[in-house]
Order: structure tokens, then C-alpha cells, then sequence
């Protein structure tokens, strides 16, 4: 077994998203499955081999910090679940006293 | 059906130019196609009735005032629902963001307007790009215009089974591991990745940021040689954009020549898992690229046999951090906020609503490679091994000018045949996931139909990073082989809808 039902349960809270029983049991089988197949990486001996992070070779990319055209308002809280006072309103952040 | 749905779009093109039809005609016969099938094949998640004849009168207008017209001007396009278009429902297949109209455009719209390109709306997808079937849209499966009862490819399935059946000659999906040519192999279409920043990523919204790539999909070579030249190209909104002129792809189209050229075929990708039919197509491929004149030999690639499992380590890390955006805080669903609950309690409720399955798997096997204790063993490792894989490409582009493969081990499977199976639905990428890892330029070309089930089976052709012109150059060459063989373009031989 390479994932237990509980580890599943953990990685879906650090995850954020609430999983039901049902899924739990599903999903714990499912990637104990693809975890075990993956993990055929390891049979690569790359002790010495440097990972590659992106097929491009990058450094920084910069850009003059000149104010350009953004969006309004208006436009930014279009979308927005919920909204007052031209900011976006979400739930509580803090526990209650 | 009207005879101008068939038409190439370099034909569309260039009637629109010499005056012979409008643009607004031909945007309201491929309407009027869409409206005709598009109930049984499920290839538009929206159709932008309003925007697309807008964008044909101008086209018209400027064609009018004697302004010079770009080369696909006019032409009708089907765009993956992972493109923000501004004011245009983006949905990326996904519950999360139903009725999210984006505040701006994408690069790749943006081109496409300034090119006179007319999109007539958004189509169907995996959920976020996660799949190889479209099964897992949250608004239902898109069908494979061969056989209804067939999978599309994934995950841009709506715009394969849009250009395959006559909806729009062109389409423009994206390729994470294989979604553009997966798809376009088992509809018989031509669809590319080009090389990996070829193309600009603002305003895709993101899977896998290290190997996210947009490019087109068409019934011709050429005509995805004119789409890849109006995307392509550096954009400082992009910071892993190559700042670099485009490859000249359609003069590679149109040099079709492969005499001289050297084409390895891959050893590695055959074998066991393969389907017969599969192996028997690509087979006549290769002999007939050497009657074309082609040296070819066999290459090896050793490290694609773990090309797959450092992909399902790499891709699923890379979505959990980018799908984190998701929290229903500032757009898309927000479910439970009742003012009892707790920031924290209303993004994991709307994010179990929110998300299919497959995107919640991949959420937390990303988290897994990634947690503190795992990260050496599974992530860590997977980024070496696409090092290797790298090198592999490299050592192999010593030796032949393009590498050859099926592109699929197998032709398009039924509908619900593998949606309980992950690993057996991931199998669909085996032989696309090494470009990706790699950054190479790869095409997916029709090479024929599988004797044992008459489906279209693909002949992915690999090219070295920013060398894309030579994919379409041996894609080019193979078409118009096989169309002087089968006296017709294979789509021809698709059932009528």
C-alpha cells in the first residue's frame, strides 16, 4: 500500500477540498494504483543528472516599471462571488472570539 | 451539407480575398453547420453567433476598402474553452467557472482578431485539460464524428470533433502531454505542438506551466502551418515566450520534400499495448517516407519508456499549485458562504463542488509529490528524469533530422471504457508526454484507417526545439503521398452527419 485512506484525508485538507466518505475510500484506492505506477521514476539511476525545471533555458525577465492601462473597478469586481464597497467580500478569516 | 464547409481554409482564404464569397457568408454557413450537428457531436461548450459575424463584416469592411488582408482573413475557427476571451463565457470545462465572462483577451485571441481569424465560440474540453476522452468536462462527453459512440481524443476533443466534422477547418487547441495531437490522431485531423514557448501563454489558463502549449489543429498541413505562423511569436506578457523569429512553418508546408532527409522511428515507442492496426499503418508510413526518399533508420531513446510516470509527477505537481487560484473568492463558484462558516471551510466546499474527479486526483497526487519527505523521491526525481529525456531527444537529433511514432497506441476507444481506470486513460499519451517533457516540436498526421475497427489512426512526427518547420515539411510531404494513394483526404471517408 503506498497511500493509506488517512494520508488521503490529509492531503485533501492541505488541499483544500472537502471530501465525503465516499470519495475518501474511492480516491485512496485510485492513487495507491497511480502512485504505485509512477514511482518507477525511481529505477532511473540519476544520482548526477540535474533536474530540469523548464524545457527553456530562463533567467529573470524584466520589464521597466512604467504604469500602463489596467482594469477598472468595476471590471475587477464584476465576476466576484461577492462584493462591497468596491472590494471583494469573502468570509471570515479569523476565528470568532 | 454546403460545399463551402469543406473547403481548406487557405481556399476559404483566398475566395474571401478575391472577392468570389464574404466573409459573413461563410461564417454563416459554418453556423449553420454548427447548428445542423453540433447537437449530436457536442463540440461547442458556447457558439459566439453575435462576435463572429461582428468579426466577418470586418473582414468584409476591409476587404471593401481595398486594405491588405492577412492569410487566413475571414477564416472561421473553433477556440478551446481554456482561452479567455473578453466578455465570452471561459469555462475550461469546469463547474467552477460556469458563467465566467474574463474582464480581458488572451494573446492568442488577440492575434487571432488582428489577423481578421473568425472564432464562432468555445469548445469542449477535459476539465482544465486534464484527460484524453473529453469525459471529463463537467458539461458532458464531445463524440467523435467516425463514431458517435467514440471518444474525440482529450483533451481538446471539442475542437478535434469541431474540425472533423465540418464545423470549422480550423481550431486551435492546447498540448499539456498530448492533448492536441491525441485528439487530432483519432479524428483524423492534422494537429501540432509547437515548440514549447512558440506560442504565448496569456490568458491560457494554466495546468501545467512548464509544458502548457498552444498550437493548431486543421484538415490540412498547410492550413496549420498559416494558424501556427498568425499565434506564434514572442509576447512580453509571457515570460517563457522565446524571443525569437517564428520557424517558417508554412514554407515547410510548402516545400513538402523529404529526399535526403533522415527520419529515425523510435524503437521504444511499439510494441506490447499497441494495437495491431495501429502498428500496421504507421508501418506503411515509414516505408513510404523511404520511397519518398527519406533515409530511415531505427533509434534509440532508452529513457521514454519512464517518460509516463514522471509526467503523472510533474503535471499533477504543477496543478495543484496553479488550480489553487480557484477559491471562490474573487471569481467563478462559491458555495456555503452562509456567514457561519469560515474562509477556509467555504473554499474547501466550493472547491469539492467546484471540481470533477480527475482535477481532484491530480490536486492531491501534485500535493503528494510535493509534501516535505516525498518531494527528493517523486518530483525531485521526475525533473531529473526529464533531463534524461532531453538528452535522449538530443542524442537522437545527432544522427536524423526528425523523429517518427504512432502517435496513439491505439485508435479512439468507447465512450465510459476507461473513466474508472486513470491509469488506463493515461496510456492514451504515451507516446506525445517525451515533447512535452522536452520542449520539441511534434505533429500528429492522418496516416490511414486501423483495418480491424476503420478508425483514423496518426503519425506524430518529432522535430528539434524551434526546428518546427521540418514537422510540417515531412507532414506535407506524407499527405500528399497518401491522398495520391487513397485518391481522397481520408475525412472523406468519415460518415455523413
Amino acid at each position: 500500500m503506498a497511500i493509506t485512506r488517512a494520508e488521503v484525508g490529509h492531503l485533501a485538507r492541505l488541499a483544500r477540498i472537502d471530501l465525503g466518505e465516499e470519495e475518501l475510500d474511492h480516491f485512496a484506492t485510485q492513487l495507491d494504483v497511480i502512485i504505485g505506477a509512477v514511482a518507477r521514476v525511481a529505477e532511473v539511476a540519476a544520482d548526477d543528472i540535474p533536474p530540469t525545471s523548464h524545457s527553456v533555458p530562463l533567467t529573470n525577465v524584466l520589464r521597466d516599471d512604467e504604469v500602463g492601462p489596467c482594469l477598472s473597478h468595476e471590471e475587477v469586481l464584476a465576476a466576484a462571488p461577492a462584493a462591497e464597497d468596491g472590494r471583494f467580500r469573502v468570509p471570515r478569516i479569523l476565528d470568532e472570539e | 451539407m454546403t460545399e463551402l464547409t469543406r473547403l481548406s481554409a487557405s481556399e476559404i482564404a483566398a475566395a474571401i480575398a478575391s472577392g468570389e464569397i464574404s466573409a459573413v457568408e461563410v461564417a454563416q454557413v459554418h453556423l449553420d453547420r454548427i447548428a445542423a450537428v453540433n447537437e449530436r457531436v457536442h463540440a461547442f461548450l458556447h457558439v459566439d453567433r453575435e462576435g463572429a459575424l461582428a468579426a466577418a463584416r470586418v473582414v468584409d469592411a476591409k476587404r471593401a476598402n481595398g486594405e491588405r488582408l492577412s492569410s487566413l482573413a475571414g477564416v472561421p475557427l473553433a477556440l478551446k474553452d481554456v482561452f479567455v476571451q473578453k466578455g465570452v463565457p471561459t469555462t475550461c470545462g469546469s463547474r467552477i467557472l460556469e458563467g465566467w465572462r474574463p474582464p480581458f483577451d488572451s494573446t492568442v485571441v488577440r492575434r487571432l482578431r488582428d489577423a481578421g481569424v473568425v472564432v464562432l465560440g468555445k469548445t469542449n474540453m477535459d476539465e482544465f485539460a486534464m484527460g484524453s476522452s473529453t469525459e471529463n468536462s463537467a458539461y458532458g462527453p464531445t463524440r467523435n464524428p467516425w463514431d458517435l459512440g467514440r471518444i474525440p481524443g482529450g483533451s481538446s476533443g471539442g475542437s478535434s470533433a469541431a474540425v472533423s466534422s465540418y464545423q470549422a477547418p480550423l481550431g486551435i487547441g492546447t498540448d499539456t502531454g498530448g492533448s492536441i495531437r491525441q485528439p487530432a490522431a483519432v479524428t483524423g485531423v492534422v494537429g501540432v505542438k509547437p515548440t514549447y514557448g512558440g506560442v504565448s501563454r496569456y490568458g491560457l489558463v494554466a495546468f501545467s506551466s512548464s509544458l502548457d502549449q498552444a498550437g493548431p489543429l486543421a484538415r490540412t498541413v498547410l492550413d496549420a502551418a498559416l494558424l501556427h505562423e498568425v499565434i506564434a511569436g514572442h509576447d512580453p506578457l509571457d515570460s517563457t515566450s522565446i524571443d525569437a523569429p517564428v520557424p517558417p512553418v508554412a514554407e515547410g508546408a510548402r516545400i513538402a520534400d523529404v529526399s535526403g532527409l533522415r527520419v529515425g522511428v523510435v524503437k521504444e515507442l511499439s510494441g506490447e499495448g499497441y494495437q495491431a492496426g495501429v502498428e500496421q499503418r504507421f508501418r506503411e508510413a515509414v516505408e513510404l517516407l523511404a520511397k519518398l526518399g527519406a533515409d530511415v533508420i531505427e533509434v534509440s531513446c532508452p529513457h521514454f519508456v519512464y517518460a509516463l510516470p514522471a509526467y503523472y509527477l510533474i503535471a499533477p505537481s504543477e496543478c495543484s499549485s496553479n488550480l489553487a487560484r480557484f477559491d471562490g473568492m474573487r471569481y467563478g463558484l462559491r458555495v456555503g458562504d452562509d456567514g457561519t462558516r469560515s474562509t477556509e471551510e467555504v473554499m474547501a466546499l466550493t472547491r469539492a463542488a467546484g471540481f470533477g474527479p480527475e482535477v481532484k486526483r491530480r490536486i492531491m497526487l501534485g500535493t503528494y509529490a510535493l509534501s516535505s519527505g516525498y518531494y527528493d523521491a517523486y518530483y525531485g526525481q521526475a525533473q531529473k528524469v526529464r533531463t534524461l529525456i532531453t538528452r535522449d531527444f538530443d542524442r537522437a537529433f545527432e544522427s536524423v533530422d526528425v523523429l517518427v511514432s504512432p502517435t496513439t497506441p491505439t485508435t479512439a476507444f468507447t465512450i465510459g471504457e476507461r473513466v474508472d481506470d486513470p491509469m488506463a486513460m493515461y496510456l492514451a499519451d504515451l507516446c506525445t508526454i517525451p515533447a512535452n517533457l522536452a520542449g520539441n516540436a511534434a505533429m500528429s498526421l492522418p496516416c490511414g484507417l486501423a483495418p480491424e475497427d476503420g478508425l483514423p489512426v496518426g503519425l506524430q512526427i518529432m522535430a528539434p526545439t524551434l526546428a518546427d518547420e521540418r514537422v510540417y515539411r515531412v507532414g506535407a510531404a506524407v499527405e500528399a503521398a497518401l491522398r495520391d494513394v487513397w485518391g481522397h483526404p481520408l475525412l472523406e471517408e468519415a460518415p455523413s452527419l
